[in-house]
């Protein structure tokens, strides 16, 4: 039996003009959950790509050897074929194929050709079964909720005869409860025996599962030790970012003005099932300067009423008022709420908030062009001067602000959005998860944007699922559940244990 | 329009060119692609392509397709596709033979009613394409029988025709020559005709070209707004108003300037406009590049939608009447097929099937290039088979290029 499972050793990869892997070195133990930390960008992907064949031997230098020997890959097949699987961040799932048909896909349990469901079916019933999962096999994948879907990927894994588990931020999209399900079931694998590395930001989790960690930065490995040598979290934030993070949550001190904005009896159904209330007789309001959080698990439907407030961009038969400054206002579409000095920034940066494929200028200005146009004809050079001063502001690093966003880190994308906001002069300002996805040090920067915005007087809504960054952040959270208001607090009394007991107790 | 993406890292010359040159090979191959197959065409040909004649021909064969390859191209940026322009092209033209040769209304009313009528069809197939969401695949598809049937029903299976000399002239008629001096040039260039309107009008043209080249390029360099090369900038703008000048020296010495060019001329330069230059034109692009976040950014996306489709009725009608008055007569078969060339040349201009991506100069240059492969094989002699694979390919070339060029870029 062999010690170690897995060693990467001096491996560079160099894409052309930029080095993304200098000299790093990977070790994994048979049988330990390892955890590779690092940043946005630090190489943790690249790293897993040169080992799953995605880059395959010869594209890069430095030796692998796996399970003792030498070994190069050649491609994704490869790799598989030797038992090392990736989870990627995204899900990899056929939405409109049964959970059964997910997991057999491309390996199907066939003679000649036709499938023989029932054996089919069998297998993952018991595949299920080893990921807690109690659904149908026939199942369409997309009836499951993200954190099951997850499950079913590493079901599909399971199926592969995996011996080397590998899973890139697997809880990013996941509920608090979700998390922890998927975190215990890892802890099981373990115990069957089972080597596995996890990608994460969250160090809560790398604690509470890893044996050992790794620590990537700039492409280099800057640090590897086992967590029994009571390595604590701001060792690994420093590793990671390569400095102190005494206080990760920027200083402020609030200046409360008059309220601006008030909604009460807002109430709203599914788009698609109009007997489903999804929002129920919320009612919230916002000072000037002050920054407000929305705390609930996933699915409490803080994104709908963010999203039905904004221009109704989300669901129907929507009652309530928005008042701004004590006066009713319409906004009932997407401009009229521009227009009555809203703005909303989603969750979801790519697919709602940017036009990946157009330059941060032309993504900046969208929100307002009136601004820089003369009548109906743009002026180019304001748009350019309009977009240097948000990246001047924001520090949006970016060689150009022609550069596409696409090009970008998730940080940067993410103050190219809040710099599209700003540009169309909202009072209040809506953040959904603004730093989901973004690394620690870029979290700090947006962190720091915030409380610039409510120095400036504006009303901030922070919606978010991380409650750290709730407390650390907001003046006064509402606790949200189950498409209800149950609670609100102001900062000194609320407490993680607080909120979950709003939440459980409801 | 200078998207270009800076590239500060190495700020040496070459590379700097280099770098340039791959984010926007796909113009600069266009046109020298252009330029290379009416080269060959030329040479093969043995000097017939360029001759005055065929020069006017040319034009006047593609207009229809170029007119509504603008309106195509809008669609296309939006995120949508076409496919009932051939046949509401070919129901238009049938509407116009029937209003004034079989019931002799005025020309001018029947042209504001052919217009009307194409807006509305756009309008209607819009409407279920912007507000239900239905796929504009389907929908002009649907379009696309649905005319097809509406024009044969319209025509009783029957040509109708001739239409009146002041209806032909739309596609037929040349601008009367009202300068000076004419005679005195033909003597002096011992051509058969010289029309001082047409060869002012490339003069202009490419001056305009040249001057605001200039103008933009002076702006851009205050602002540090990268620009093309100085080699490249001076190269570009020169064959382009070389071309200019070439092309109308040689129609001013056949019978002038088009009514159809002219036409095409002003809509061309309308929509490129209209699609760079203002703030309707920016929100479509946004439209079709990421359709949620435009909407959440404010812009009304359905209307916008609706209006592409009713433009491109419009579009259709009026390269009906073109199509109509250039045949002479209004056949059942009218625009069979056709909008594929007007999709194809879009898509050879650059155009980007998921949307967000496309230039008006792109899409006319792609209809003139598919045109000049057009005209020049038929003077050759190559047959309909041929042509048609040849054409096929071109097409196919064309989009694979783009893909490998997003791919490497």
């Amino acid at each position: 039996m062999q010690d170690t499972l897995l060693d990467m050793r001096a491996i560079t990869k160099t894409f052309p003009g930029v080095k993304a892997l200098d000299d790093v070195s990977l070790q994994v133990k048979t049988g330990e959950i390892h955890a590779i930390c690092g940043e946005n960008g630090a190489g943790k992907s690249t790293l897993m790509k040169v080992l799953s064949g995605v880059y395959p031997a010869g594209s890069y230098d430095g030796e692998i050897h796996y399970d003792g020997v030498l070994t190069e890959m050649r491609d994704i097949a490869d790799s598989e074929a030797r038992g090392i699987i990736i989870i990627h961040q995204e899900l990899a799932l056929v939405p409109l194929l049964s959970i059964a048909e997910n997991l057999f896909l491309g390996n199907e349990t066939a003679r000649a050709g036709v499938i023989d469901w029932r054996e089919t079916n069998r297998k993952t019933e018991d595949l299920l079964r080893k990921v807690g999962l109690r659904d149908a096999p026939t199942t369409q994948v997309e009836k499951l909720g993200v954190g099951k879907q997850q499950l079913v990927e590493i079901a599909k894994a399971l199926a592969k005869d995996v011996r080397l588990l590998i899973l890139d931020e697997p809880t990013s999209a996941l509920s608090e409860s979700d998390s922890q399900k998927l975190l215990d079931l890892m802890l099981d694998l373990k115990a069957q025996g089972m080597t596995q590395i996890i990608i994460s930001h969250k160090l809560n989790e790398v604690r509470r599962v890893a044996d050992s960690v790794t620590v990537i930065r700039d492409g280099q490995s800057v640090s590897s030790f086992d967590t029994s040598d009571g390595i604590t979290e701001d060792r690994i934030v420093r590793d990671m970012v390569g400095r102190s993070m005494e206080n990760r949550y920027p200083d402020r001190t609030p200046q409360i003005g008059e309220r601006i904005m008030r909604v009460a009896d807002w109430s709203v159904y599914h788009p698609e099932h109009d007997d489903r209330q999804v929002i129920r007789d919320v009612g919230f309001d916002v000072r000037a300067g002050e920054v407000v959080g929305i705390a609930g698990l996933m699915g409490a439907g803080r994104t709908e009423l963010a999203m039905s407030i904004f221009g109704r961009s989300w669901g129907q038969n929507i009652t309530g008022t928005v008042e701004m400054h004590g006066r009713p206002v319409d906004v009932s579409n997407v401009s009229r709420a521009i227009a009555a000095g809203l703005a909303y920034v989603p969750e979801d940066r790519k697919s709602l908030g940017l036009i990946l494929d157009d330059s941060i200028t032309r993504n900046i200005t969208i929100s307002n062009l009136p601004e820089v146009a003369r009548g109906a004809v743009l002026n180019e050079h304001a748009e350019k001067r309009v977009a240097e001063k948000y990246r001047a502001d924001l520090g949006i690093r970016t060689p150009g602000v022609f550069q596409k966003v696409v090009n970008l880190s998730g940080g940067n994308q993410q103050k190219v959005v809040l710099s599209k906001w700003l540009f169309a002069g909202p009072e209040v300002l809506i953040l959904d998860e603004p730093t989901r996805g973004i690394d620690v040090g870029a979290k700090y920067e947006i962190y720091g944007l915030i409380n610039d915005l409510a120095a400036a007087g504006k009303g901030v809504v922070m919606i978010s699922s991380e409650m750290p960054e709730l407390l650390g952040m907001c003046d006064r959270v509402y606790v949200m559940n189950e498409g209800a208001f149950v609670g609100e607090m102001p900062k000194a009394e609320a407490s993680q244990e607080r909120i979950m007991s709003l939440i459980v107790n409801k | 329009m200078t998207m270009a993406e800076n590239n500060t890292r190495d700020a040496g010359g070459q590379s700097r060119i280099s770098a340039y040159l791959a984010a926007h090979l796909r113009e600069y191959g266009l046109l020298f692609a252009l330029i290379a197959i009416m080269a060959f065409f030329q040479v093969v040909t043995g000097g017939t392509l360029l001759k005055p004649i065929n020069l006017t021909n040319l034009l006047l064969q593609n207009s229809y397709i170029v007119i509504m390859a603008l309106g195509m191209l809008i669609v296309i940026v939006a995120g949508h596709i076409d496919l009932s322009v051939g046949s509401v092209m070919g129901f238009v033209g049938a509407l116009a033979a029937v209003m004034v040769v079989n019931y002799d209304i005025s020309i001018g009313v029947t042209m504001v009613t052919c217009v009307v009528v194409g807006a509305v069809i756009g309008g209607a197939q819009g409407y279920w394409i912007a507000y239900w969401k239905i796929p504009s695949f389907i929908v002009t598809l649907a379009g696309m029988l649905v005319f097809r049937g509406l024009s044969l029903w319209l025509l009783e299976g029957q040509s109708v025709g001739p239409f009146p000399r002041e209806f032909q002239v739309i596609a037929t008629g040349f601008v009367p020559d009202f300068l000076p001096g004419g005679e005195t040039m033909k003597t002096l260039l011992d051509t058969r005709n010289f029309n001082v309107l047409a060869f002012g009008t490339g003069i202009i043209a490419a001056s305009w070209v040249i001057w605001s080249g200039l103008q933009k390029r002076a702006r851009n360099k205050a602002y540090g707004i990268e620009d093309e090369p100085r080699a490249f900038f001076v190269a570009r703008t020169a064959i382009i108003a070389f071309a200019l000048v070439f092309i109308l020296y040689k129609l001013a010495t056949f019978r002038g300037l088009p009514n159809v060019l002219l036409t095409m001329g002003v809509l061309t330069i309308i929509y490129a406009f209209i699609t760079e230059r203002t703030v309707l034109g920016r929100r479509i692009y946004a439209l079709g590049g990421n359709e949620k976040a435009a909407k959440l950014s404010g812009i009304k996306t359905e209307r916008l939608t609706f209006l592409a489709f009713v433009n491109m009725g419009i579009l259709a009608a009026i390269a009906g009447l073109v199509f109509a008055a250039r045949l002479n007569t209004a056949t059942p078969k009218a625009g069979f097929a056709l909008e594929l060339d007007v999709i194809a040349a879009v898509f050879i201009g650059g155009a980007s099937m998921s949307g967000g991506v496309g230039r008006i100069v792109g899409a006319v240059v792609g209809a003139f290039l598919m045109g000049v492969l057009n005209n020049g094989m038929s003077i050759m002699g190559i047959g309909i088979d041929y042509q048609q694979m040849i054409k096929g390919l071109v097409l196919l070339a064309a989009v694979i290029f783009d893909v490998y060029n997003k791919k490497k870029g």
